[in-house]
């Protein structure tokens, strides 16, 4: 057992970095609130009253630690139905009741709920939802208001609507329209775009930013009017005071009605659903590696939503992107979640006026890129390439939930997912008269040294997961994990892709999780296994080489090194970077290694944050495996950005007698004393003559890399040059 | 301790294609355990089918088997339950039945009864073969129960007389037991701590039940436990296949209403997917 830790010392000094990432969360939170909101059709201060609520009890009662609460997309189109149907003052009465209901789910700790979904039937829900944030947004996006019964009717204007107002006479409208276009342009090309300034205002704020620019512009340099239509703008943001005297009224009139509590079932399915999946997500960003209790989080969640609707407010979830841009800015405790919810209280207080100079489409073009990502077609490749099953799937619940509702959908995706698993097995009974027994048996291994055994039969779908899922939660994610399914007939997509969540969860914290026995079934003819097709199959086309891999190869030749252009997704190596902490690693390809592997280099693609904050970074590194222990540390430039980091809590250690080095250079690290040793004459003259690059050591190795994207053929030679050279000074 | 609990063996036979098996391997058990053997067979007595049984037997008789061959007409249930109290039978054989198309088997109805209402320990043999098959690997249940110690000392005598290598004393925990919920790794922590003070106890309950089992069963054999948390009955059939064990040894079950059958534990399970030959021990 490990000693007691104190907790309280290393909290206070966390603070600072946890005050500036809740100040950037905040800057993406105040415009997607009143997005949300207002795509809700309700108030749109109901947003910010959401994530204000959330942010405060949540981080005060709630089970995680790095996620950030507020309103949810995933709900817009069950609060758009609630309101459209019940009124605003009886859809905060069934705000209310559904947040008991979480509160109870949390209680009875079925957190396990979502688990019970498959996953390309969420998959389809979330695309349907998309879709009607999509839909509904893009028409005022355009500046072309329209009002119909049907989602999908929305959808087939879009064509009509684009004609519109490309033919435009009056020049509010054009000018709202051409808010809107430059708004979803700016969505877009954000990630595309790899600057360390322009990157620390989130996209959604930069468009807050420059629309309200844009309307002092004309005010005070202009001397005219906003030239934007005044029906595009937001109006109706309260002022502070307003807020709290004029909290609504919350009308339970219609609580004895069945559209009532529809609305409040669905609000509570998809609460709890966009919450558990985020969680999930969000735990696998912790740079701690810490477990978030879920069912506390869902207590906490529930309580949440209860305050948020008597004060006026939608309902509370746990969210991704937010949760995900919280992590990359040095989130790491659940005060940045609190501090989100206080910066949104100043931004009320001291900027309401200024709100009513956001151009609506601007707004709902952050919905419309949130939408299109839920959407995406990539998401549907995705399923395909899984199996058609999945596809068959995936496109029911989309086109049940955009024509009937969102628990038909759910519903119908469950459904069709069970009778697909019927006839692929040829059989019910292996179904029904396996459901109930408790088919996974996990030990732990007596002789072997701590590793656990899990063995499961019969089936494995989502139908019954939760079992397995219950008894791998029960082992500390450093240990070893064996899972047997040579005794099971059949498993599922949805089962198969949890366990890859769980072998990268278990390889980012230092354990180690194997599936075995499923390669029996595939030569096995009685039991078709489309699937358990997830596990990824090496492309074994070889596809002919780019002009760069083959330059790449030539080098390779010249400098005798020893080259592999496959996509390779053991990367282990790199798993205690301090740079991927927060960071998901893809693959690596195009290695080229000396020959005793002590000096590689390669291509890496990782992604940072999830969702609409997600962002796909490919690049060039390279790693020196070192022959001896050397201390941790990062080194970088010395720049305006690590003065910000800073300020949230870094500090610089500071080398003797080399002012030069420790100006130009930017060093950080936990064993000052080590590091300070480690940094000789010798290690500091070579770095203040040589070319800047980007040097992390995790202890054993050494990362080099310069900038954020793939190297060229130069580039190359100049980092294995530098490489070959460091390792020498260093060794 | 009386550790030569089989003075009668009996099996039930019918003329099956597994007839020979059947009394091979209930035969055989009987020349090892040194007891008598009964064939019970449902139906009138000829001296046609009397001369069957004996050409049949007659490899055992010349190792001086001792048996005795009953006909008696009537409900199959009825007439081996009567049988074996008759004849007083501690050791009733009964064959298992394996499901179409798959290397699973389970109790057919009536064997399942019979087991069910038996006053006396009963072998299910899910592969009766005429070759013998040693017996390599045993596992024995350790509940916490009175029978236990009954149960894992016939396991040991049963063993050694099959010549097996390896015991293995499986203590199923039952969940509700760790009275931790796993939440977040505070919880986890506390549920590890909590789950191997449990594994302590039950090991060392086990122990002091293998030191007063007679040397001369538990000196040739590997011993080897394993506390598994899951699902009583259920787990350790489980790990029986896992494992591959040859035979499985278990308590009998202490009551059966009708609940038991509709919401099956213990036995029960084991009784649906015969994971390898059983040894119910009474």
């Amino acid at each position: 057992m490990s000693p007691k830790e104190n907790k309280i010392i290393p909290f206070i000094k966390a603070i600072p970095k946890n005050i500036f990432s809740g100040f950037v969360v905040s800057l993406i939170a105040l415009p997607l609130g009143l997005g949300l909101a207002m795509a809700s059709d309700a108030p749109p201060i109901a947003g910010i009253i959401a994530a204000v609520v959330g942010g405060i009890t949540v981080s005060l009662l709630g089970g995680s630690h790095v996620t950030i609460a507020g309103p949810g997309n995933g709900l817009v189109g069950v609060l758009l139905v609630a309101i459209t149907t019940l009124g605003i003052e009886s859809a905060y009465a069934a705000i209310i009741c559904s947040g008991i209901l979480l509160l109870i789910l949390g209680f009875l700790r079925l957190g396990k709920l979502a688990d019970f979904f498959p996953s390309s039937a969420i998959q389809g829900m979330l695309a349907a939802i998309g879709l009607i944030i999509l839909g509904k947004q893009f028409h005022i996006m355009m500046a072309h208001k329209i009002a119909r019964e049907d989602t999908v009717d929305y959808l087939l204007e879009i064509p009509f609507t684009i004609n519109d107002a490309v033919h435009y006479r009056d020049t509010g409208l054009i000018y709202a329209a051409a808010a809107g276009v430059i708004s979803l342009l700016i969505m877009a090309f954000y990630s595309k775009i790899r600057n360390k300034y322009l990157q620390l205002i989130p996209a959604p704020m930069w468009i807050v930013i420059l629309s309200i620019g844009f309307s002092y512009y004309f005010e005070l340099i202009v001397l005219e009017g906003n030239p934007i239509a005044n029906n595009y703008m937001i109006s109706g943001i309260p002022e502070f005071s307003e807020i709290i005297s004029q909290i609504p009224t919350v009308d339970f009139s219609k609580i004895g009605s069945l559209p009532f509590w529809s609305s409040v079932v669905a609000l509570t399915l998809i609460a709890s659903i966009e919450s558990l999946l985020s969680i999930k997500a969000v735990d696998k960003l912790d740079p701690e590696k810490r477990r978030s209790n879920v069912n506390r989080d869902l207590k906490a969640l529930g309580l949440a939503t209860v305050g948020s609707g008597f004060l006026g407010g939608l309902n509370v979830v746990t969210v991704i992107a937010r949760s995900s841009v919280n992590v990359n800015n040095g989130g790491s405790n659940r005060s940045s979640n609190f501090f989100h919810a206080l910066f949104l209280v100043v931004f009320i207080v001291l900027f309401s006026t200024q709100l009513t100079r956001i151009p609506l489409p601007a707004l709902m073009a952050i919905l419309v890129y949130t939408g299109y990502k839920l959407a995406s077609p990539g998401n549907i490749k995705n399923s395909f390439r899984i199996g058609r099953e999945q596809l068959l799937i995936f496109f029911v619940t989309l086109i049940v939930t955009l024509k009937i509702g969102l628990i038909s959908g759910i519903v119908s995706g469950v459904v069709v997912t069970f009778i697909i698993h019927i006839f692929i097995n040829k059989s019910l009974s292996l179904f029904v008269r396996n459901w109930l027994k408790p088919n996974v048996l996990m030990y732990k291994e007596e002789d072997v040294e701590g590793s656990y055994y899990v063995s499961v039969k019969h089936f494995c779908s989502f139908l019954n997961y939760y079992r397995l899922k219950e008894r791998l939660n029960a082992v500390p994610e450093s240990q070893d994990v064996i899972v047997d399914f040579s005794l099971c007939e059949f498993v599922d997509h949805t089962v198969m892709e949890n366990l890859n969540n769980y072998q990268e969860l278990f390889a980012k914290r230092g354990g180690y999780f194997e599936v075995v026995g499923l390669d029996l079934h595939d030569t096995d003819s009685k039991h078709p296994f489309a699937l358990r097709r997830l596990l990824p199959v090496p492309n074994l086309i070889k596809k002919s080489l780019t002009k760069r891999q083959t330059n790449i190869e030539n080098l390779a030749r010249d400098y005798v090194l020893s080259y592999f252009d496959k996509k390779e997704k053991e990367v282990s190596f790199l798993n205690h970077f301090l740079f991927f902490r927060t960071k998901k690693i893809n693959h690596i390809s195009n290695q080229l290694a000396a020959e005793n592997k002590d000096l590689t280099m390669f291509d890496i693609e990782f992604s940072e944050g999830e969702f609409i904050a997600k962002e796909v970074v490919r690049t060039t590194m390279l790693f020196i495996k070192l022959n001896k222990a050397i201390p941790e540390f990062t080194l970088d430039r010395e720049g305006f950005l690590e003065k910000v980091y800073a300020f949230a809590g870094f500090k610089d250690i500071p080398i003797q007698n080399h002012e030069d080095f420790s100006n130009r250079f930017y060093l950080l690290g936990e064993d000052e004393e080590a590091i300070k040793h480690f940094f000789n004459d010798d290690i500091t003259h070579f770095f203040e003559s040589n070319p800047y690059y980007h040097i992390e050591s995790n202890g054993e190795g050494l990362l080099v890399f310069g900038k954020e994207r793939l190297a060229s053929i130069k580039e190359i030679k100049a980092l294995y040059d530098f490489g070959k050279r460091l390792k020498h000074v260093v060794s | 301790m009386s550790l030569k609990p089989f003075h009668t063996i009996g099996i039930g036979v019918t003329f099956s294609p597994n007839l020979k098996a059947n009394i091979f391997e209930a035969s055989r058990l009987a020349v090892m355990f040194q007891s008598k053997l009964v064939l019970i067979h449902v139906g009138t007595e000829s001296a046609e089918k009397m001369e069957q049984f004996q050409n049949i037997l007659e490899p055992f008789i010349k190792q001086s088997l001792d048996y005795s061959i009953v006909f008696k007409a009537g409900d199959p249930v009825d007439v081996i339950l009567s049988v074996s109290e008759e004849k007083k039978i501690n050791l009733l054989i009964l064959g298992a039945l394996k499901r179409e198309n798959f290397l699973k088997y389970y109790v057919g109805s009536i064997a399942r009864k019979i087991t069910r209402q038996a006053n006396c320990s009963v072998l299910l043999l899910i592969n009766p073969s005429v070759v013998r098959m040693p017996c390599r690997h045993v596992v024995v249940n350790g509940l916490k129960d009175p029978k236990t110690k009954h149960t894992i000392a016939s396991a040991f005598y049963v063993a050694s007389s099959l010549g097996a290598e390896k015991i293995t004393i499986v203590e199923e925990i039952t969940e509700d037991k760790v009275t931790v919920k796993v939440d977040d790794d505070k919880s986890l922590r506390k549920a590890a701590i909590l789950k191997e003070r449990l594994k302590m106890r039950e090991t060392s309950r086990v122990n002091a039940i293998i030191e007063n089992i007679p040397k001369d069963y538990t000196q040739d054999i590997a011993i080897k436990s394993q506390p598994i948390f899951g699902k009583q009955g259920y787990s350790i059939g489980h790990y029986a296949q896992i494992s591959r064990a040859d035979l499985l040894v278990m308590n009998a079950p202490s009551k059966m209403t009708f609940w038991d059958r509709l919401f099956p534990h213990d036995i029960e399970h084991i009784l649906t997917e015969l994971p390898t030959d059983v040894l119910i021990i009474q």
